[in-house]
């Protein structure tokens, strides 16, 4: 319910936030996933206290194809009245035009210390637009205790997951847990679908991706054929019908409330799943996505929120500062303590309090810094196009409206109808 | 009376005769002058208003349209260029723009679906519901004033409340239904793409009967009763004297109701947007428009879906006030 009002409340408060941004000195919008907006308030109220300045925090939208629109607008119409913004890893390179380059702004050796590849994902045509915030990867919750239970290991394969999920869905509903599921993912129409199917192909042998590194289309492929066939037959199945319209917090509401065995999310849901509130905690695991076969291998897409200070910013100094605050080692390390965010900071991922708060940032370090970049970077302006492309094909594919092999041929078509103009 | 006195009076009359003959002709002269000085208050009052309309309706309108035979971005309005009808459709290689584009024809035929039947139920749900607020029962006023909810909450906040209640894990509507036998499994209202366009089409209509049933109900307050008695007085059957005698009555209103609503309906794009966001199952012209507005940032193209479906919005109505009026001729 809560994500429900802040989403539909979003744009007000944009607007509201607006309204009253004269009487701040900066202007910041953050996500509002989970506690992130905490967090984010509680981040500026640090930095609030050390310069002096006052800062407003607007919410937007969860869904990041909303955010995005919402982002061009008020860039589009060169519109000054946010200065800081959290940005998605696959928008620099279009939003590139209406920030500001970091480097001019930020003291010399100001990226030492973070992942190299997110920094270089910021640094579009030599100008670093973003600060990287926190990194993600697509992980699998599962309920260890139901594991047990059925005495089932963690399945690390796609096949097994949904073996497992068979029979422990049909045994909690044999003893009259009515409403259980065995795996909820993100299957709205819209950019979470693209991150989630990507990460089936991707773990298949020779899946590939949508489009590989020369902007050749390689989505039309019998893996993908197989990994999507396989992701359609989980409706109704394993997954309910109703994850054809789940987001992140849909399908963290179904998992946390006791209701599904499997979770495919982002880290930010452990906090939450392990908060005192919850009805699962203490019975919750992480695990790396499950393979696609045996001679697959896990692969969690690459996520990950940047901070950027906008072109039309009336104080970009003291916008730039706002931002190497926030990307600070200590504020990391508190955001990774407090909420489970991925640090982009190597270092935090040997540090002990961060380890014991976040116990499978050790286990993952791998997933995280090897996880699977999406097609921004060579589809450029084209990328939301791409993306909607394949969302809305792989959405009609699980719909059961078109098969895999049909929608994929589709797609290639609708594709190269994309490519068409310029990529 | 003297002579001179006859004499004056005599030439008085003249005078007024004279006069009288006179004032005529000035009389229409003054005419001509004062309608004239009408017609020019009545510019010089429309004048301002006339401009604000080219300023917000014109001006916008004329350069969607531009924009619509240029490739311009979101990011770069300036530097568009001309590339003529290419938007709409080019072959090059095979068929590419707007009306090449499954997914259009797809939000038309949406669109046009929406509208026919979520009009139609409205008009016939508003017709029963003004009947109802026109009989004479205790609390009327009440149940007036409370039939108006639905159109008086913002259409978002509606859509969203609706959407939590469609919820198919946690959602009410689910929950009763289940509760009374009707399903054995929850239903995914919004989700699945068999039931969201329905699922839309009754949040609509939840929503919009209520300015249906107003406008109504003021036609059927000033209906005359006289007819009513005389239809009492013959014993003439209720159901008769409403398709007889209420309903032509009321249908002058029931037309303004009817092209209101489908002109709403044609350009819906809130309710839809909230329940089902972009799914291709209940994607309509505007969303359509809008994603590629705003989505894809393409000026361009997506101010040529706009100038299609301000066509096919003008189109429509254009056939129905013709056939409206042709009904209304008919019958009077």
């Amino acid at each position: 319910m809560k994500s429900g009002l802040i989403c539909a409340g979003s744009v007000l408060m944009v607007l509201g936030g607006i309204s009253q941004a004269q009487a701040a000195d900066l202007t910041i919008s953050c996500g509002a996933v989970g506690a992130e907006l905490q967090l984010c308030q509680a981040g500026v109220e640090r930095w609030e206290a050390k310069s002096g300045h006052s800062v407003e925090v607007v919410s937007t939208p969860n869904s990041a194809t909303e955010r995005l629109s919402l982002y061009q607008q008020i860039l589009g119409s060169h519109s000054g009245d946010i200065d800081v913004f959290q940005i998605d890893v696959v928008w620099p390179g279009m939003l590139a035009p209406h920030l500001i380059d970091l480097n001019k702004h930020l003291p010399k050796g100001a990226t030492d210390g973070f992942f190299e590849a997110i920094v270089d994902n910021n640094t579009v045509d030599g100008q670093l637009v973003a600060m990287p915030w926190f990194t993600d990867a697509g992980v699998l919750y599962y309920r260890k205790d139901l594991l047990e239970k059925y005495d089932l290991e963690v399945p690390a394969t796609w096949e097994a997951l949904t073996e497992a999920a068979h029979t422990v869905q049909a045994g909690e509903r044999k003893a009259g847990h009515k409403d259980f599921w065995g795996y909820v993912f993100q299957g709205r129409a819209y950019e979470g679908l693209t991150v989630n199917a990507l990460e089936w192909i991707a773990s298949y042998p020779d899946g590939g991706t949508i489009v590989d590194d020369d902007g050749t289309i390689t989505v039309n492929n019998p893996q993908a054929v197989r990994a999507l066939s396989q992701a359609a037959g989980w409706i109704d199945d394993i997954s309910p019908h109703g994850v054809l319209n789940y987001t992140e917090e849909e399908a963290r509401g179904v998992f946390q409330s006791g209701n599904a065995l499997f979770m495919r999310n982002w880290p930010y849901a452990w906090d939450l799943v392990q908060s005192e509130q919850s009805s699962i905690r203490d019975k919750v695991e992480v695990a790396p996505l499950p393979a696609g076969g045996p001679d697959g291998e896990s692969a969690g897409v690459l996520g990950g929120w940047n901070l950027a200070v906008s072109r039309y910013s009336d104080n970009p100094d003291m916008a730039a500062d706002l931002v190497a605050f926030l990307t600070s080692f200590d504020e990391q390390k508190r955001r990774a303590i407090d909420g489970a965010y991925n640090p982009t900071l190597p270092a935090l991922y040997q540090d002990d309090e961060v380890l014991a708060a976040v116990p499978f940032f050790g286990t993952l370090y791998d997933t995280f810094t090897s996880a699977v970049p999406r097609p921004a970077a060579v589809t450029g302006d084209n990328y939301p196009r791409v993306s909607n492309a394949f969302f809305n094909t792989v959405h009609e594919v699980l719909s059961g409206n078109v098969a895999a092999d049909q929608g994929l041929e589709r797609l290639q078509g609708e594709l190269e109808r994309i490519k068409r103009r310029r990529w | 009376m003297t002579v001179r006195e006859s004499q004056s009076a005599l030439s008085d009359n003249a005078r007024y005769a004279r006069d009288g003959r006179a004032s005529g002709s000035l009389r229409r002269e003054r005419g001509t002058r004062v309608r004239r000085q009408r017609v020019r208050a009545a510019w010089l009052f429309l004048t301002p208003m006339l401009i604000v309309l080219a300023a917000v309706a014109g001006w916008p309108l004329f350069r969607t349209f531009w924009f619509s035979l240029t490739d311009a971005s979101l990011s770069s309005l300036e530097g568009a260029h001309f590339i003529g009808l290419e938007n709409y459709l080019v072959f090059d290689n095979g068929w590419y723009g707007i009306l090449a584009d499954p997914l259009w024809w797809q939000s038309v035929w949406n669109t046009l679906y929406f509208t026919l039947v979520s009009v139609s139920l409205e008009a016939v749900l508003g017709v029963i519901v003004a009947l109802v607020l026109n009989a004479h029962f205790r609390g009327r006023t009440l149940v007036r004033a409370a039939m108006l909810i639905p159109w008086a909450i913002p259409t978002v906040v509606s859509a969203k409340i609706w959407a939590w209640m469609l919820n198919d894990q946690f959602g009410i509507i689910n929950h009763m239904l289940l509760g009374i036998g009707v399903i054995d499994a929850p239903l995914s209202w919004t989700a699945d793409a068999s039931l969201s366009m329905w699922a839309v089409i009754m949040v609509d209509v939840w929503k919009a009967t209520p300015f249906v049933a107003l406008l109504v109900l003021a036609a059927l307050q000033m209906l005359p009763s006289d007819c009513y008695e005389a239809a009492k007085v013959d014993g003439i059957h209720p159901v008769r004297v409403f398709f007889r005698v209420t309903l032509p009555l009321i249908t002058p209103a029931l037309l303004v109701a009817v092209i209101f609503r489908a002109l709403d309906a044609l350009r819906v794009f809130d309710v839809i947007y909230v329940l089902t966001s972009n799914a291709a199952s209940t994607m309509t012209m505007s969303i359509y428009a809008r994603q590629q507005l705003v989505e894809f940032q393409d000026v361009g193209y997506g101010s040529a879906a706009s100038t299609l479906l301000f066509m096919i919005i003008a189109l429509v109505t254009v056939v129905y006030l013709y056939l409206g009026r042709r009904q209304l001729g008919g019958e009077s």
